[in-house]
């Protein structure tokens, strides 16, 4: 990167500034021309000279005119040089800002590319918080500034010489006290900007820092909440807050203070003029002309010096901005651009040995974590790594994570060190602990693995294809990448299969490997899945549905489903879900916001439902006041129970009160909705409160009824009605299933109900498309919505998957349970039979499922071999077996 | 049975009988109704316990296990207890219950009175009432 911005800017966009000096050039001559034109206008087309005769003409461009023809001509062509000049302008601030704009990709690129090469180390010192702030904040001021770095000098420059040399050529004496001014301008105003300087950049030191902690406040929340450190670090954030705005707030003054300034001295000039031109003119040695010429003259003066001064300001700025973050780019330990270069099908290893000789690692505070380690492992072999100190650091180093400080690392004769990861990335894959996901589906989590090239062109149609090929023309211009991220970027042969559906069904064999397959068709049950597929899932869905009402039948427990039938109410539902019949999509029909909805309410009217619930909630609430007011307060029933939440408990005291005094009807408007959201909740066979008798539930339905024929276009969309025939969009699939609630108050109709469900998914064939389903579950940021062993095994679904030389796991499985673990390594050796795995382990009895054994203690490999061998000789591995 | 019918039946118990009124309705209110098949096992010997059973209708056969074969040691009628001791401590089943005639019970689960028992100040709350 270069070290100074205008470097930078020469290096790359002088092309671009050398096109755009023609256009400033022809803006001075069309200025200039436009200034002279209307002298002409007036002296002669208005004034008359050269115009004797009414009907003398004069001779113009080959045409001979007359007096007010040629006043015309010459308007519009003075109007069609002021129309050229606002052109050639537009023109001129279009390319300046193209052209900034394109280098501050350039540079936004050029940085990202450096994050994509640094060693793994350099982020335990870096916040990402502040990475990010940097290329996105911190640079920005430069797309601006750029367009300008040049050519507004030149232009400004070029005004203000030629103003000042007219002046000089008018009087000698006048031109030098105008250049005198702007001299001790140019010269004093630099130096009072000098501390501007200093802290402009401390201003975007502590901008970024301010970022930078706010990331952590957010990584962090979960210990400042257990540890009630809030107002620590709201005391922290102010003060930083505090130390920016008192940075911002000088800079303003001084800001300012030079512009007064600035200003001051180009008014004292007029003043010098009027004095010593004055003088000069009594005395006689100079005309009164050419007076009010300079002065004029010098009218256009202070405006381009100031301009000019007001870039300097900005480039100073700017500059800073750009060896700051440039400087926290550097350093010489980025990998060279060629070990990340795209190798579409690069030569991989295949037969050989892992061999280590005399590796030492030392880490950061000098510690000498591995010290002169040597081995040869064959590649197709199982080892397990045990010790405790070292045993992840190798794993690392034979991932390829992380350099050794010396001695040599090969692989089938490939040295691991300098390899490109075009190969590294394909032979290795590591599996760490905590592993990361990235925050989208588990299936795009797994196939990130493949993503090394783009290997398919989508299929463009012209006009798409058209765009393409103009962004990668923009691309290559400005440095940046030009590949499609649109393409297919999934590397099936890697995987060993030969397309999409293969691919699936490779992802759900090896989700059975690791035990994963339960805890994902778990999550396909549960979820409502996105609506392109809900297509292709209706069918058999429907069919499944069907199957779940013979099977229920013949097993003699149907009646444990209340089925959701159009003419009946369905007493183990809300009273919600009977009138809305349907599962709500979005808020306008949320349980919480029935009473509120204006449709809802009109409905209710309609059908003479409205004071039947306003009683029913008078009832529900008087209930709920007499239950649950004696409890002392956080008692977890409220949660449990209550209809009413505890803090809004005295609120309905009052109502309550209200209604002996008012009666029911008289209620305020936000009285009535509070007691009419308590009935929608109400479970009739639940609650058992005798709210909802037989009437009660033919007038549910007739106002169902009414609710669906009624309901306005623009509503559709919240609501998705229960159809027998239909799959439901909106609820899970064990809901669509099941099609129906299960009863309250069979024991154990639940457990066996579900069993029930599984087990017809099974007869149906229809687990792995539930399982597909369960793999467009979003895991969230870090994976944070999945259990953290379900993450460990989706990252070594990923490593899988891809088919690795060598699998290498650092402790990958530690935080499962004991029996998960044995399960789950047994399932992976078995999977990489006759395929290498390294694998650093946190239970040494684990190692007699590996063919070999290499024990690290204390940074030395204190011994190797078959685990028979080692395990009862008295040695270390016996020691640590011992121990456990 | 209706939520109230429900609370005049508990109050025959004596473990219920000394609670407030309203307190009653609440333990009424929060419990569950379970049917169970005549021939099911409610619950075995050695299993957690958190729940008391009240018959509203039907009847429970009392069993344990003996190293000569189970032992029928109660029948609990209509409008019958028992598995209170389950609500007050972390005492495992004693026993396994068995329904007999398909009963239908009234299922009060000690979360309801184990927190009333357990939670200091609902402690407060019922020695207040002399319950304890």
């Amino acid at each position: 990167m270069d070290r100074s911005l205008f470097g930078f800017i020469i290096r790359y966009s002088k092309r671009d500034q050398l096109l755009i000096v023609p256009l400033v050039l022809a803006t001075m001559v069309v200025y200039y021309l436009s200034l002279d034109l209307p002298k002409t206008i007036i002296n002669e087309a208005i004034q008359g000279k050269g115009f004797p005769q009414a009907d003398s003409t004069t001779h113009w461009l080959g045409l001979d005119l007359q007096r007010l023809p040629y006043l015309l001509a010459l308007s519009v062509v003075f109007l069609a040089l002021i129309v050229l000049q606002g052109w050639l302008k537009f023109q001129i601030n279009t390319m300046k800002g193209w052209m900034g704009e394109r280098m501050l990709r350039r540079l936004r690129y050029a940085l990202f590319d450096l994050v994509l090469r640094f060693p793994l180390s350099r982020f335990r010192r870096v916040k990402p918080a502040e990475v990010a702030t940097m290329i996105k904040d911190e640079v920005e001021p430069l797309g601006g500034f750029i367009g300008e770095a040049l050519i507004t000098p030149l232009f400004l420059g070029g005004q203000a010489l030629t103003a000042m040399a007219f002046i000089l050529y008018q009087h000698f004496a006048l031109g030098l006290i105008a250049f005198g001014i702007v001299g001790v301008q140019a010269f004093i105003i630099p130096r009072l900007r000098k501390r501007l300087l200093v802290l402009g950049r401390e201003r975007q030191l502590t901008a970024r820092a301010l970022a930078g902690r706010i990331a952590e406040c957010v990584d962090g929340a979960g210990e400042i909440h257990a540890n009630d450190t809030s107002n620590y670090e709201r005391a922290e954030i102010s003060a930083r807050l505090g130390r920016i705005f008192k940075i911002r707030f000088e800079l303003y003054q001084r800001k300012f203070m030079v512009k007064f300034l600035n200003n001051f001295l180009s008014q004292v000039t007029p003043f010098l003029f009027y004095t010593v031109g004055g003088y000069l003119v009594i005395m006689g040695r100079l005309d009164i002309g050419a007076l009010v010429a300079v002065i004029a003259a010098y009218k256009d003066l202070p405006s381009p010096v100031k301009e000019l001064i007001d870039w300097d300001q900005q480039r100073l700025d700017v500059e800073v901005k750009y060896t700051q973050v440039v400087e926290q780019f550097g350093g010489e330990d980025a990998a060279p651009p060629e070990l990340q270069a795209l190798l579409k099908a690069p030569a991989l290893p295949r037969e050989g040995k892992l061999r280590a000789a005399g590796v030492s690692l030392v880490d950061e505070s000098g510690a000498r974590v591995l010290e002169n380690v040597s081995f040869e492992i064959g590649v197709h072999e199982h080892v397990a790594v045990v010790g405790r100190q070292g045993g992840s650091e190798l794993a690392q180093l034979v991932a390829r994570l992380v350099p050794p400080t010396s001695g040599s690392l090969e692989l089938c004769g490939v040295d691991l060190t300098r390899a490109p990861e075009a190969v590294t990335g394909r032979a290795l894959s590591y599996v760490g602990t905590p592993a990361y996901l990235f925050p989208v589906s588990v299936r795009d989590n797994i196939v990130y693995g493949l993503r090394h090239a783009p290997l398919r062109e989508p299929a463009y149609d012209a006009e798409a294809a058209k765009e393409r090929r103009k962004e990668a023309r923009e691309a290559e211009r400005t440095g940046t990448c030009p590949l499609d991220i649109d393409a297919d970027w999934t590397d099936y042969e890697a995987a060993g299969v030969s397309g999409k559906e293969e691919l699936e069904a490779r992802i759900l064999e090896l989700l059975k490997r690791v035990d994963l397959e339960e805890t994902i068709f778990e999550l396909g049950l549960r979820s409502a899945p996105d609506p392109e597929r809900a297509g292709s899932i209706g069918e058999p869905v429907l069919a499944a549905r069907a199957r779940m009402r013979e099977r229920l039948a013949s097993l003699g427990i149907q009646d444990w489903v209340e089925r959701f039938d159009p003419e009946r109410y369905n007493r183990n539902a809300t009273l919600a879900e009977n009138l809305l019949f349907g599962t709500p999509v979005g808020k306008a029909f949320d349980i919480d916001n029935l009473a509120g909805n204006a449709y809802v309410r009109k409905v209710l009217r309609d059908t003479g439902m409205y004071e039947l619930l306003l009683r029913t909630g008078h009832k529900v609430a008087e209930t709920m006041v007499e239950l649950f007011s004696g409890l002392p307060p956080g008692h977890e029933f409220f949660a449990q129970y209550s209809f009413i939440r505890q803090e809004d408990l005295p609120h309905f005291q009052e109502i309550l009160k209200q209604i002996e005094d008012v009666g029911l009807l008289r209620l305020q408007d936000s009285d009535t909705q509070m007691l009419l959201t308590l009935p929608f909740k109400l479970v009739a066979a639940k609650h058992r409160l005798g709210l909802i008798d037989e009437s009660f539930e033919s007038r549910t339905i007739e106002a169902r009824r009414h609710f669906a024929r009624t309901l306005p276009q623009e509503l559709r969309q919240s609501v998705e009605f229960f159809d027998p025939a239909r799959y439901n969009r909106a609820a899970s699939l064990q809901d669509n299933i099941l099609f129906g609630k299960i009863i309250t108050g069979q024991a154990e109709a639940a457990t066996r109900i579900t069993r029930i469900v599984r087990e017809l998914l099974d007869e149906l064939g229809l687990r792995p498309l539930v399982v597909q389903i369960g793999l467009d579950y979003q895991v969230g940021v870090g994976g944070a919505r999945l259990a953290v062993a379900d993450r460990q095994k989706t990252a070594m679904v990923r490593a899988l998957l891809k088919r690795p030389l060598l699998l290498v796991l650092d402790h990958a499985a530690a935080v499962l349970d004991p029996a998960s673990q044995t399960k789950v390594l047994e399932g992976i050796l078995a999977e990489r039979s006759g395929q290498g795995v390294v694998w650093a382990l946190q239970r040494p009895e684990l190692a007699e499922r590996f063919a070999a054994v290499l024990v690290i203690e204390h940074g030395r490999l204190a011994e190797q071999g078959r685990f028979e061998a080692l395990k009862g000789n008295g040695g270390p591995l016996n020691k640590m077996l011992m121990a456990a | 049975m209706s939520l109230e019918q429900e609370v005049e039946l508990i109050r025959q118990f004596p473990i219920f009988s000394k609670i407030q009124p309203a307190m009653q309705k609440l333990l009424c209110f929060s419990s569950e109704r379970l049917t169970y098949d005549a021939g099911q096992v409610m619950f075995n010997a050695g299993d957690a316990a958190d729940a008391a059973y009240i018959i509203i209708e039907g009847a429970v056969k009392i069993v344990i296990a003996t190293p000569s074969g189970p032992l029928h040691i109660n029948d609990v009628e209509r409008h019958g207890i028992f598995g209170e001791i389950g609500m007050f401590g972390d005492l495992p089943r004693s026993a396994t219950a068995i329904a007999s005639a398909p009963p239908e019970l009234g299922e009060h689960t000690d979360e309801i009175l184990g927190d009333l028992g357990y939670d200091k100040a609902a402690i407060e709350a019922l020695r207040q009432k002399k319950v304890i």
